[in-house]
């Protein structure tokens, strides 16, 4: 954990050595997501809601998801970028150091030029908390911190299994970006407004449903049964990561060297 | 003439080697169009509220929007000439017996036709045979389709010259991430990438009439629907080909502007 931070501030201080391109790209990464935003809040100035949701309880799904996975994107781009550390063969430089390679990767890269998407989706979060018609406990709270927590750990998941698969395909597939990108934009809305078979799939085979969609209805107090049960959904979601680290042990196991 | 179009040829070939990369491309486009209308598709089941654009215009629009993708996004972006302006190999390409302008555009041009033609005849087949809210339209009327190709071919030819307006800029700011990524996010939403134009407020819309990028992909796709019926659509056209011609001439003239000042990087 020390050397995680450590990894942390030499990067935080060479990203920094670039201050002007550094407030650019920040400043870029808040538009991004904005433009979504627009997007969706004009969809609701029309059609007024979405199978029942209105436009505040979409907002809180869509804070929650795009915190999440700014965080992420920012901790885990050593994963995202992985696919040049396998092809160019520095991979083995990582392996006979005496440290596990899940930290290494983690540290080998950090963009805190996403800190323009984080505020962006810390406004959003608050415009919603603010607007939400919910009387807000300190369990509704714990559980909204939950839903941020278990966002990451799953949005991190698939940046490792993503990464996992260059092991054995040497390059980035393009394809990979349906379940990062795709899972973004799928799960900035809440589930059930989605086909079945996508609620399935993203339900029990990518735990989003236990993000966004279990613990959302307790909060705003649509649930029935217990609420115990609803609150500690998200540390379901969590669990999501050990397979992930999992698969990728087994990748490493099978990694062969490229490069000379 | 003959020059330009060679380098034409020999990028539209050099883009259709990379078929697996296409392919992957298709999966995942094919996958975001299917997301994007689900959501529109649950946007429409409830409201009793007429709204001014239908779902099967919608589901039109947006499969057209992913089958073309290549011909109408401003992220598309050619590393090469950046790393020749930063660099100082610029200097190479005023050696050349063409003007530059004409060259790049040309370029520009193949690599976007190249990926699109690719990528659009599967993406477009398969979405004709989907069943029913979420399928490809057949064109309003004969008309209109030969009309929003038409379109198509200009609204690409302007996407082209307001590239080459981003990568013009990069003479003055050597960092073409910041212009770019705010050029690409601002340009996405005025052309309808987000949602569809007829669905924005009408304060917005006013605004994005007035700007030429809804004519690079909006413009064509709602003629395709019959959103924008043919004899509109002929009034139209002309401000197309004037928005073509300034943006051109704008690019041709800063860019010689900027070509007498260059600073050639490097050592």
């Amino acid at each position: 954990m020390k050397l995680f931070g450590k990894y942390l501030l030499i990067l935080f201080k060479s990203q920094m050595q670039y201050r002007t391109s550094f407030w650019l790209m920040s400043f870029g990464q808040f538009f991004i997501p904005f433009s979504v935003f627009a997007g969706l809040y004009f969809m609701f100035e029309r059609f007024g809601q979405i199978k029942g949701w209105d436009f505040y309880e979409v907002a809180l799904c869509f804070g929650v998801i795009h915190m999440a996975f700014s965080i992420s994107e920012c901790l885990g781009r050593g994963f995202d970028m992985f696919s040049t550390l396998v092809s160019n063969g520095d991979f083995d430089r990582l392996l006979v150091r005496p440290r596990g390679t899940v930290l290494q990767v983690l540290g080998s890269k950090f963009e805190f030029t996403r800190i323009g998407r984080l505020l962006q989706s810390l406004l959003v979060l608050g415009w919603a908390v603010y607007g939400i018609d919910v009387d807000w406990t300190f369990a509704k709270a714990i559980t909204l911190l939950f839903m941020v927590v278990s966002g990451v750990f799953i949005f991190t998941g698939i940046f490792m299994l993503v990464a996992a698969m260059c092991f054995w395909t040497i390059q980035g597939l393009e394809i990979a970006n349906i379940f990062t990108d795709g899972g973004r934009e799928m799960a900035q809305y809440p589930l059930n407004i989605y086909q079945k078979w996508v609620v399935r799939f993203f339900t029990y085979v990518i735990p989003f449903g236990c993000v966004n969609y279990l613990p959302l209805l307790y909060i705003l107090g649509k649930t029935d049964g217990s609420p115990l049960l609803h609150m500690l959904t998200p540390l379901a979601g969590c669990l999501f990561l050990v397979p992930c680290v999992l698969v990728w042990r087994f990748g490493v196991r099978h990694y062969r060297s490229t490069g000379s | 003439m003959r020059a330009y179009l060679s380098v034409f040829r020999l990028r539209l070939s050099m883009g259709l080697q990379y078929r697996t990369a296409a392919l992957a491309g298709i999966a995942t486009q094919f996958f975001w169009g299917f997301l994007i209308l689900m959501v529109f598709v649950a946007f429409y089941s409830q409201s009793s509220i007429d709204s001014p654009i239908s779902l099967p215009q919608i589901a039109d629009y947006i499969w057209l929007q992913q089958a073309f993708l290549a011909l109408i996004v401003l992220w598309f972006r050619d590393n090469e000439l950046f790393q020749l302006i930063t660099g100082g190999n610029i200097a190479y390409e005023l050696c050349r017996p063409s003007e530059l302008y004409g060259f790049w555009y040309a370029k520009l041009l193949a690599q976007r036709l190249s990926g699109a033609l690719l990528r659009c005849f599967p993406i477009l087949l398969v979405a004709a045979f989907l069943p029913e809210p979420y399928r490809l339209n057949l064109p309003a009327t004969f008309e209109a389709a030969i009309l929003s190709f038409v379109a198509l071919l200009f609204g690409l030819l302007i996407l082209v010259s307001i590239s080459m307006l981003i990568y013009i800029s990069t003479f003055v700011t050597m960092s073409p991430a910041g212009s770019l990524l705010l050029f690409a996010v601002l340009g996405e939403f005025l052309a309808g990438m987000i949602i569809p134009i007829p669905l924005m407020p009408s304060w917005m819309r006013s605004i994005v009439y007035a700007l030429p990028f809804r004519f690079t992909s909006d413009f064509p796709f709602r003629i395709y629907s019959g959103h924008i019926p043919v004899n509109e659509a002929l009034k139209l056209l002309p401000l197309q080909l004037a928005w073509l011609a300034a943006l051109v001439a704008v690019g041709k003239y800063t860019m010689s502007k900027a070509l007498r000042r260059v600073v050639v990087q490097g050592g």
